[in-house]
């Protein structure tokens, strides 16, 4: 009897846009295999996330609670999210494609001697999978031959599960976690309060064609304009213009939003494979023949340092119109 | 205080960009490899750790056929000591769970011969991405594990340090050694090889060990073993055509992209 189970990972105690993903992704798949769907919390305070998450569309939710679980750890983690598998008996496990999604789906495949299928983009009717590899270049359809799967669901693919005005019965797993193999020191948030690359809906990416570290602060503008985060190419971060945590390509991050806006971009295949799923692409070069402008929804030709004031300008005051209209 | 590390590496095509055969598979034929690009920094974080730590010993492992021992020879080249080659027919096919599995079969048997203290790993490979590898391995051999590591921050040879790039910030994680620790780009700047190295992995020889030989039935590893199977490979759905903007001024394309943002409902 297939039961799917999705593994929602707080992060610093606090749940995300990408945890209502995953509920979002497994409601899809609860469907595709006429499945319930149980959601299970790991954290410090699950059973107080959990009252959150019993309203997004799950059967059931399941809060794995224990101190030892305040903070992330690959093998702490993975022995709650077992515990959860065991307690109701699922055949089905996602989880978010982020660094913790990821170890912890890694982990728990061994655990439960499961097929691991991860960044899926698609859930087929037949319970198949779609994700992308090669960098991009192919998609793979993968089946599962395991009587248990895990997969992780790439960001901003499945629609965010809304509250639903019913509450699911919550029930406390029991979790000890043993002698641990790892723990954390400390942490440190980042500085600026920036939207984070992997969840935006918009993206507004420099690349070499900036010129210098400078063409950033006209990046920056219209990012704030548009309320977008900020990526860059990777000669943009080789030239030490951007730290590689804004980085967008096969070494870099994976983005798929809605817009994503490409400035100064030449398109090398490296950075086509970090970006070419996102629904609408605006690109701005001087190059009109150059990949990115090639392949891009909009492809406006001309000197970024004239066109992004303008644009931005134009956004602010259209804006600034609809909130007096 | 000596450390042993162990390398894993992969051989993946040169080129990432392939299409699909009659077979409905990646057209990897007859494409060239080579030494996985994600794989030169966690080769470079080893060569640094014997820097650090005088007296270390580095080993690069890997599992493919026969040719993939040019990617040891390039780990030497890079100033690794030592490589082992998991090579067989059987091995063919495998998928992340059951590669980990051979590499941990592996990692045991080079363990048994001289303590290990620490696995590096890429952050992926370029072929399938997944970056699930090295955790996979450190669960099969009970190991700890952390992945996305930017930094080893301190080291001894029953602990580590190490900081993690999160989305949301940075994470400082002592764990225990042995453990398995996955890298990322902002690790080092790998060197490239040195004359000396490549003389030396010219003269490279390499053990090769089949599944027998790490104590597992042909039917645990490759196809065999695997979790997944790739049922077929398509190229990715065509994007519609593309939208020109033209204008006389740069004002009046700036103008007309914004009225198309407001149209398509993106602000």
């Amino acid at each position: 009897m297939a039961h799917i189970l999705a593994v929602v990972v707080p992060q610093r105690g606090t749940l995300s846009p990408a945890s209502y993903e995953l509920i979002g992704a497994g409601r899809a798949l609860a469907d595709a295999l006429k499945a319930p769907l149980t959601a299970a919390v790991i954290d410090a305070s699950a059973k107080t996330l959990a009252a959150d998450l019993a309203t997004r569309g799950a059967d059931k939710v399941l809060a794995v609670e224990h101190a030892g679980l305040a903070n992330f750890t690959e093998e702490s983690y993975a022995k709650a999210a077992a515990a959860a598998v065991a307690a109701c008996g699922a055949t089905r496990v996602i989880l978010p494609s982020t660094v913790a999604g990821r170890a912890l789906a890694a982990r728990l495949a061994v655990l439960l001697k499961a097929g691991l299928a991860t960044d899926v983009s698609e859930i087929l009717p037949d319970g198949r999978v779609r994700r992308g590899y090669y960098g991009g270049n192919l998609i793979a359809e993968v089946e599962f031959k395991t009587p248990v799967a895990v997969l992780t669901v790439a960001p901003m693919t499945f629609p965010r599960a809304e509250p639903t005005g019913t509450a699911a019965p919550v029930e406390a797993v029991a979790f000890e976690p043993g002698a641990v193999q790892s723990e954390l020191v400390s942490f440190k948030a980042e500085e600026t309060r920036e939207i984070d690359l992997g969840a935006a809906e918009k993206v507004v990416s420099g690349g070499f064609g900036l010129g210098g570290p400078e063409g950033f602060k006209l990046v920056y503008d219209l990012a704030h304009a548009l309320g977008a985060a900020v990526g860059a190419s990777r000669r943009a971060v080789d030239s030490g213009w951007i730290p590689y945590k804004h980085q967008v390509g096969l070494t870099g991050r994976t983005v798929r939003p809605k817009l994503y806006v490409a400035i100064g971009i030449s398109g090398q295949i490296q950075h086509l494979a970090g970006m070419s799923s996102s629904s609408t692409i605006i690109a701005i070069n001087t190059d009109k023949d150059c990949p990115l402008m090639q392949m891009a929804s909009i492809a406006v030709q001309g000197e970024y340092a004239e066109l992004l004031p303008l644009v931005t300008a134009e956004i602010k005051n259209r804006k600034g119109h609809a909130i007096a209209a | 205080m000596a450390l042993h590390i162990i390398v894993c590496v992969k051989s993946t095509p040169s080129s990432v960009n392939v299409g699909v055969d009659a077979s409905g598979q990646p057209k990897i034929a007859g494409v060239a490899t080579a030494l996985n690009p994600f794989d030169e920094f966690a080769i470079e974080e080893a060569v640094r750790l014997k820097e650090r730590v005088p007296g270390s010993f580095a080993t690069a492992l890997t599992i493919g056929p026969d040719a993939a021992a040019d990617v040891l020879r390039e780990a030497i080249a890079r100033g690794v000591d030592a490589g082992a080659l998991v090579s067989g027919a059987e091995f063919e096919g495998g998928d992340s769970f059951a590669t980990s599995l051979a590499l941990s079969a592996a990692i045991k048997k080079l363990h048994a011969e001289k303590p290990v203290h620490l696995v590096l790993f890429g952050k992926n490979t370029s072929d399938v991405g997944a970056g699930v590898v090295g955790t996979q391995t450190a669960a099969w051999l009970d190991w700890a594990s952390a992945s996305a590591i930017k930094k080893i921050d301190e080291i001894s040879e029953t602990s580590a340090t190490v900081t993690r790039q999160m989305e949301d910030g940075i994470d400082s994680v002592k764990l225990t050694l042995p453990a398995c620790l996955s890298t990322i780009k902002e690790i080092n700047e790998p060197r490239l090889p040195s004359l000396k190295g490549k003389m030396a992995s010219k003269k490279a020889v390499f053990p090769k060990w089949t599944a027998a030989d790490l104590g597992l039935q042909p039917a645990q590893v490759g196809a065999a073993g695997a979790g997944t199977t790739v049922v077929k490979a398509s190229l990715p759905p065509a994007r519609p055509a593309g939208l020109k903007i033209e204008g006389a001024t740069a004002a009046e394309k700036a103008a007309k992209l914004v009225d198309i943002l407001v149209e398509r409902k993106l602000i």
